[in-house]
């Protein structure tokens, strides 16, 4: 059929389909929402204790810190990973990266190739939000995060998430935060599958190895 | 759907054969079981299971009843955010939207996503007889593509073969497609998925056209959305230049904050995890980040029949999470191979016959293929009353009825003494003849309320009305159709 008729012709047999169903405007407040907002009462510390409980159930590596020992953190795993070139997008602040001397530093300005990033060890960015009922992180293209492909093809991930400004408890807390018009990627755990006979593996495509660093207020050291 | 299983046997002998394969039994039955009490201990982590279920059936039958509304709102968001929206009646017609766009493109090759919808209407086939191939990315589709084979689950599609089998399969298929296995390639499931890892990049890095499904659409902003765990997901979504995703169009919901439900209820039902490794949503096209060009093609192919049939529609809440499959006494017997479709089990019993029709033995035997134990209704998170729609068409094949066929009201005749009629009753004595299938019914019988003995004939017959779901099936239809099946002596002997 041509694009016009099968559009038309869709059109028509659902509504043909739906003709024991008068006619009316659709109204989604019908919608029993009745299930809970978050599953329990924390506190901040307790939603950041959780998140990282999640994360590491997943098997991502969680490390704590406070604003001062970020960039000596950043720099213990960088050498931990053995990296000798990482990728930043164009908002990490300079000072998270204040401590890498040795590792080639690539700023991304949107021209990295993906073969460029394929000789890339470890991308280094921020965060939208993490959830913690989930153990999710979410990237949302903001300058800290940059292009999806950025996170993707490197083979090492490190993640700054700002506590407890950024960590919400459940998705219901997570949606309302983030914008649909930015492609989002949630990341739980690092890329893994089970398809071999039901092992978990980690990672086939995406980076194997996933570092999330959770930064707590300035005054309260971990 | 697809011409690729066409001419498959009948679900009773097809299952025959499988559950004499003991590998492929004892892979699955190490499957389902070991997802299945994931999944328990992953839901019971959320007190308001039932709420959150009922939310998400109300969601989708919303959708349904207004799915006019929403494909509409869906278009106009999409097409503003700068992609482009096809519609496609039915599988030749996806294939040949989907065939004429990577064309424009002047690719001969593209990768993709797993994807059910483009397994139902055989987009590989279809791209391979226009000079296309199509990649398979995903590690368990790339196991079966390479290995000539089809998928037996829906979220482990390649479950039925062991390590040993897949190292072979890679050492003496990957070079004809790519790049080789490495010599000294172990049965290791780590060698192994890093041998896919180094086979399928180098394809990703070169890939100019992508082709996936997607987990929802969300009408209000014409997001899709796509759930997954290895990674793949993402590179074909983000690498490459042209993004065409084929999505049945029964995938759509209407609001974003409607996705707080199902990334609830979908990675736990499925892999039993909080949620999935990564979830890629996006809209339309962005600049400077991920494809130029995104086209999405709607599918009907049957769906638009299934939303006619006012007790069959509720198949259409289906988010494909696979939890039934893990739980069926049939499916653990018998494979997923046995139900000639890219849907297996129970949701396939009922899914199939609706999107194709009931005119071949297979999908006529399809029903057929259920003790009734409603397990599968259990666990389904969209509240599907797979026994329901499963009795429904059993008496609309037996009995007849009114029926919409390609968008054209029809009536179905009884299959009295037909083909059909034997094969599904072939199935039913598969079904009650079957020990593991057999124990799950008696198990279940001797805790349901109703036992009527002797309201039907036999031992085998009355654990097939001793179901939880009982009230809702037409025991008058049954009996009918039991007498009418005693006659004929051929279809006691299976
Ligand atoms: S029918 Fe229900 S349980 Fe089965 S795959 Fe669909 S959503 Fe999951």
């Amino acid at each position: 059929m041509t694009a016009n008729t099968s559009r038309d012709e869709v059109l028509r047999r659902v509504r043909q389909a739906l003709g024991d169903r008068p006619g009316s405007t659709p109204d989604p407040g019908t919608i029993p929402r009745t299930y809970l907002t978050t599953h329990a009462d924390r506190t901040p510390e307790q939603s950041a204790d959780l998140l990282a409980d999640n994360l590491a159930d997943y098997r991502a590596h969680v490390h704590r810190t406070h604003a001062a020992g970020l960039p000596a953190t950043i720099a213990h795993l960088l050498a931990d990973h053995g990296t000798r070139n990482a990728v930043v997008p164009p908002g990490v602040p300079a000072d998270w990266l204040s401590a890498t001397a040795g590792v080639e530093i690539h700023h991304d300005h949107g021209e990295l190739t993906a073969r460029t990033l394929d000789t890339v060890d470890t991308v280094i960015t921020g965060c939208a939000l993490a959830i913690a009922e989930t153990g999710t992180i979410v990237l949302d293209t903001s300058p800290d995060q940059g292009r999806r492909i950025l996170t993707l093809v490197p083979d090492h991930h490190i993640c700054v998430v700002n506590t407890p400004d950024q960590v919400v408890d459940s998705l219901p807390q997570a949606l309302p935060r983030l914008t649909p018009a930015h492609p989002l990627t949630w990341i739980s755990g690092p890329s893994a599958t089970s398809d071999i006979e039901l092992d978990r593996v980690e990672g086939v495509h995406g980076p194997r190895t996933l570092d999330v660093i959770l930064v707590g207020p300035p005054s309260g050291p971990r | 759907m697809s011409g690729t299983y066409l001419g498959l046997p009948a679900f009773p002998q097809a299952a025959r054969l499988s559950t004499r394969d003991e590998q492929l039994r004892a892979n699955l039955r190490h499957a389902t079981h070991t997802i299945r009490a994931k999944r328990a201990t992953a839901i019971a982590e959320l007190s308001d299971w039932p709420e959150l279920r009922a939310a998400g059936t109300a969601i989708k039958d919303h959708t349904l009843h207004h799915l006019d509304h929403y494909l509409e709102q869906l278009e106009t968001a999409v097409t503003a955010a700068g992609g482009t929206v096809h519609w496609a009646i039915d599988a030749d017609d996806a294939n040949r939207i989907v065939t004429d766009l990577i064309h424009a493109t002047g690719e001969t090759e593209v990768v993709k996503v797993k994807s059910m919808a483009t397994q139902e209407i055989g987009l590989n086939e279809a791209l391979a007889e226009a000079g296309i191939n199509a990649y398979e990315t995903d590690l368990a589709e790339l196991i079966v593509q390479l290995g000539n084979d089809r998928p037996s689950h829906i979220l482990v599609p390649a479950i039925h073969k062991n390590r040993t089998e897949i190292r072979d399969i890679f050492h003496t298929h990957m070079a004809a497609w790519g790049r080789p296995a490495p010599d000294d390639l172990t049965d290791e499931p780590r060698d192994l998925a890093e041998a896919a890892r180094l086979h399928l990049r180098e394809k990703f890095l070169r890939a100019k056209v992508a082709v996936s499904g997607a987990n929802f659409m969300i009408a209000e902003t014409g997001t899709m959305v796509v759930l997954e765990s290895e990674g793949n997901g993402r590179m074909c979504l983000t690498l490459p230049e042209t993004l065409i995703s084929v999505v049945g169009i029964e995938k759509t919901i209407p609001t974003w904050r409607d996705l707080e439900v199902f990334l609830q209820t979908l990675p736990r039902s499925s892999t039993a995890e909080r949620m999935n490794p990564y979830t890629t949503t996006w809209t339309g096209t962005t600049h400077g980040d991920g494809p130029r060009t995104f086209h999405l093609v709607l599918l009907d192919n049957g769906r638009t029949d299934t939303l006619a049939d006012t007790t069959g529609r509720q198949t259409l809440r289906c988010i494909r999470c696979s939890a039934c499959l893990n739980v069926c006494p049939v499916y653990e017997r018998a494979g997923g191979h046995a139900y000639g479709s890219p849907y297996p089990g129970p949701i396939g019993a009922i899914l199939t016959p609706q999107l194709r029709g009931t005119t071949t033995a297979l999908d006529a035997s399809l029903p057929y293929a259920s003790t009734l134990c409603g397990a599968c209704y259990d666990v389904c998170p969209v509240a599907i009353d797979i026994p329901e729609v499963l009795v429904h068409l059993r008496e609309r094949i037996a009995q007849g009825g009114p029926t919409t066929r390609h968008g054209t009201k029809a009536t179905i005749k009884p299959a009295k003494g037909h083909a059909t009629e034997r094969a599904a009753m072939r199935a039913a004595a598969w079904t009650l003849d079957h020990p593991a299938a057999w124990t799950a019914t008696q198990r279940l019988a001797t805790r349901t309320r109703a036992l009527h003995p002797r309201r039907v004939p036999g031992r085998t017959a009355s654990a097939w009305t001793a179901t939880r779901d009982l009230p809702t099936v037409p025991a008058r239809t049954f009996r009918d159709w039991w007498q009418h099946r005693e006659p004929d002596p051929k279809d006691s002997q299976q």
